[in-house]
């Protein structure tokens, strides 16, 4: 019973929302607010799951890709730039001009460089989610607590053993902030670049609906991009959650005085 | 094994703002030896101990461990810091922070577990090696710190005001610890505290240094009867009189 | 030093690619003629109008998005039950990707200046929201009860307190936002053909000037570093009483 009433308020809004929804445009004859039911039955015929193989599947593996270079490289240039002063004073200006340039702007190059296939679009990916990596990177790295460090020198640790064992894992929580902004923005990336020029995708499913004025399928399509935003931050937000459940502990403990 | 202090000199900065630390330290620590430096606030103890232990360079004179100049940390000599919270990596558990410094050494697996098990077991922490260090009370946590430096097999141990962020209570257990590990393992100890009757309780020989710029203001040999014990050994005369003579030491030049 | 080095060697290595003809000459020219080309631009009127266009969905975005957010964020922040009827919507929305709604917004809105002002809104609300929210929650209640303690009313506490602190997070809302609504500004342009720079760099790349298309990128990326600049700074000074602020200063 009093779990229902914990519940209860947090279910509240949405089901009225809901509701609201499902009755309002039910009722008015909105060319670009279709009947809710109509945008169900649209998703439920293209999602689950005639169109996964062609179009969810490309859409995630490239935005994988992407993620998966951006996540390589801004954690091995983070490292690099984090660790040493001189590389941080050489890198400095240079990343923040390169950061500050709005993705998208970068696809008529990447078109030029790459032509119209899947690779302009992991580059464009790639080069948007590299910077929140990157910069949370270079400031976990730096954040070390330097008795860490001191603990490491006198104890003779290796280099290789001291950026596996100590480095890395003193860093993390500052560097899965930035996997976790990176992740969302890979969403993005990706749907913009589809939209942009592409063949296949939800991003493109999306536009080319809209173009055809196959309103429902559009409206399915941008269903199915909120629901694959949300569950990929809910897993994000999870495995986070196993993974730095030391430092959960070790903060906690540290705000008790322990 | 020796370790001999050579002139050793420390001043931070350079031109119009540099700023002394250590003036000159000279002294020598022979094998099994129980050093204890004690000094006034801001006398550059951890500089000292810092240099000794190959972290920071000296400005001038040397530090030879076995006759060899100190560069860097030497193999033989394992530090234990003050701050035990943020010595121990919290993403590792007790045992492997405890195993984490023999990696370098290439041991087999059955010695280094022996090594480990032997060292936890002499700090009372057997049962905890499963835990990470912040599930732990501040004490038990610095003697994890204590295990992982004898799981190093040092020859000399070298110690930074290690118990002086815990509790009166438990420091006492700690001294006794230490002092029993001292015995058990055999190694050299160098014990840098703020507390004089720490330094009396526990050492052979006490370093009284002077305020900045840093020299050795007198050495002290403590002839009391081991093993010590919290209370008897500070029931004895000897003991009240060392100890105030230490006290003035420190406080005359201040 | 070594950070004018980090930026001009790049540049002239990719001179030295161009000029040697190891890149293409036609798709890559060298950076010197992206600059001829820029310096070229600037006394025409359509390039400034382009900047200006960018911006002008950018501030009107912004300002709406803060205009709706910023207070919204604050009554959420300060009722315990609102917070939790409605953070479960709002983590839900959250995910969405804005840029989802383009073709919403091209329908409702074609490819005038509502359409690029849409989506600069819609994606800046969320980070400007979530401050504000947080900015309330982490006011220190012990400030809070000792206003109370000497009689201070509601209005007068959220005047006193509550907002210089929050203020803070909102300026870190303000940054995040900014970079966030020239983004999608861009986009709108660069994908749907609302006028700015955007849709200016498409053009130039479809119709082969490509020094012109490289010359708007480094523009778009001064614009950008600009702005973060100055909401940078903005953040700085609403952060200057910061404890962690202060500890910086003083390391």
């Amino acid at each position: 019973m009093r779990r229902l009433r914990e519940l209860g308020p947090q279910l509240l809004v949405p089901a009225l929302v809901l509701l609201a929804w499902g009755v309002w445009s039910a009722r008015a004859e909105n060319f670009f607010f279709p009947p809710l039911t109509d945008i169900l039955a649209s998703f439920r015929a293209n999602w689950l799951f005639a169109r996964v193989p062609t179009d969810v599947v490309p859409s995630l593996e490239r935005m994988l890709a992407g993620y998966a270079l951006a996540v390589a490289g801004g954690v091995g240039l983070g490292v690099l730039i984090g660790s040493f002063r001189l590389v941080r004073w050489a890198a400095g200006p240079a990343v923040e001009f390169l950061r500050a340039i709005p993705p998208p702007v970068l696809i008529p190059f990447a078109i030029l460089t790459f032509g119209i296939g899947p690779q302009f679009k992991i580059f464009v990916i790639a080069a948007g989610c590299v910077w929140p990596v990157l910069l949370n990177t270079i400031d976990g790295v730096r954040g070390i607590d330097p008795t860490l460090r001191e603990t490491a020198r006198v104890y003779r640790i290796g280099a290789l053993a001291r950026l596996l064992s100590v480095v890395l894992p003193a860093a993390s929580p500052r560097i899965f902030a930035g996997l976790r902004t990176a992740l969302s923005l890979s969403l993005i990336l990706m749907v913009i670049s589809e939209m942009e020029a592409s063949t296949n995708g939800i991003g493109f499913f999306v536009l080319q609906s809209q173009r055809s004025f196959a309103i429902p399928d559009m409206w399915s399509g941008i269903l199915l991009l909120g629901l694959l935003g949300f569950l990929l931050n809910a897993g994000f937000v999870e495995l986070e959650r196993r993974l730095l459940r030391w430092h959960r502990g070790a903060q906690a403990s540290a705000l008790e005085g322990a | 094994m020796t370790l001999e202090v050579r002139k050793l000199a420390k001043t931070y900065g350079n031109g119009a703002q540099a700023t002394p630390a250590i003036k000159e330290l000279s002294f020598q620590v022979r094998e099994r030896e129980f050093i204890c430096i004690v000094g006034p606030s801001g006398c550059g103890k951890t500089t000292l101990l810092k240099c000794v232990s190959g972290l920071l360079p000296a400005t001038s004179g040397e530090v030879l461990l076995d006759g060899r100049r100190v560069t860097s940390p030497p193999e033989q000599m394992a530090l234990v810091f003050q701050e035990y919270g943020r010595s121990l990596f919290p993403w590792m558990r007790v045992e492997q922070n405890v195993r984490f410094p023999l990696r370098r050494k290439r041991l087999p697996r059955r010695e280094a577990d022996r090594l480990v098990s032997q060292s936890l077991a002499a700090v009372g922490l057997s049962e905890f090696v499963r835990h990470y260090p912040w599930q732990l009370s501040g004490g038990m946590q610095q003697r994890v710190a204590i295990a992982r430096a004898l799981a190093y097999q040092p020859q000399i141990l070298v110690m930074d005001e290690p118990f002086a962020s815990v509790d009166a209570q438990t420091r006492a257990d700690l001294e006794d610890l230490l002092l029993s590990v001292w015995e058990r393992f055999a190694v050299t100890i160098l014990f840098v505290t703020h507390d004089i009757d720490e330094a009396v309780y526990m050492g052979d020989r006490i370093l009284v240094l002077s305020a900045r710029p840093t020299t050795i203001e007198e050495t002290v040999a403590v002839e009391l009867p081991r093993p010590r014990d919290q209370v008897r050994t500070k029931e004895l005369a000897e003991f009240a009189h060392l100890r105030g003579h230490v006290y003035r030491a420190i406080k005359k030049r201040t | 030093m070594a950070g004018a080095t980090g930026v001009l060697a790049p540049l002239v290595v990719l001179e030295l690619l161009a000029r040697s003809d190891v890149l293409p000459q036609t798709e890559f020219p060298p950076p010197s003629v992206w600059l001829q080309v820029l310096l070229a631009q600037l006394p025409a009127g359509g390039f400034w109008a382009d900047v200006l266009l960018t911006l002008e969905g950018w501030a009107i975005g912004l300002a709406l998005a803060a205009l709706i957010a910023v207070p919204a964020g604050l009554l959420i922040g300060s009722s315990r039950l609102a917070y939790q009827m409605l953070r479960a919507p709002i983590e839900f929305l959250r995910p969405i990707p804005s840029v989802a709604l383009i073709p919403l917004a091209v329908l409702v809105f074609g490819t005038r200046l509502q359409n690029k002002v849409f989506l600069v809104t819609f994606a800046c609300l969320w980070p400007l929201l979530f401050q504000a929210i947080y900015g309330v929650q982490d006011v220190d209640p012990v400030a809070i009860d000792t206003a109370r303690g000497f009689g201070f009313g509601r209005l007068a506490r959220l005047r006193l307190i509550v907002l210089p602190s929050s203020a803070a997070y909102i300026a870190t809302g303000l940054r995040i936002a900014s970079s966030v609504a020239l983004i999608l500004a861009v986009t709108s342009e660069l994908v749907v053909g609302v006028p700015g720079l955007g849709r200016t760099i498409n053009v130039a790349a479809s119709s082969g000037d490509f020094a012109l298309m490289y010359a708007l990128i480094a523009v778009a990326g001064l614009l950008g570093l600009t702005l973060n600049a100055v909401f940078a700074r903005v953040e700085a000074w609403a952060l200057r009483w910061h404890p962690a602020q202060r500890l910086e200063a003083g390391a």
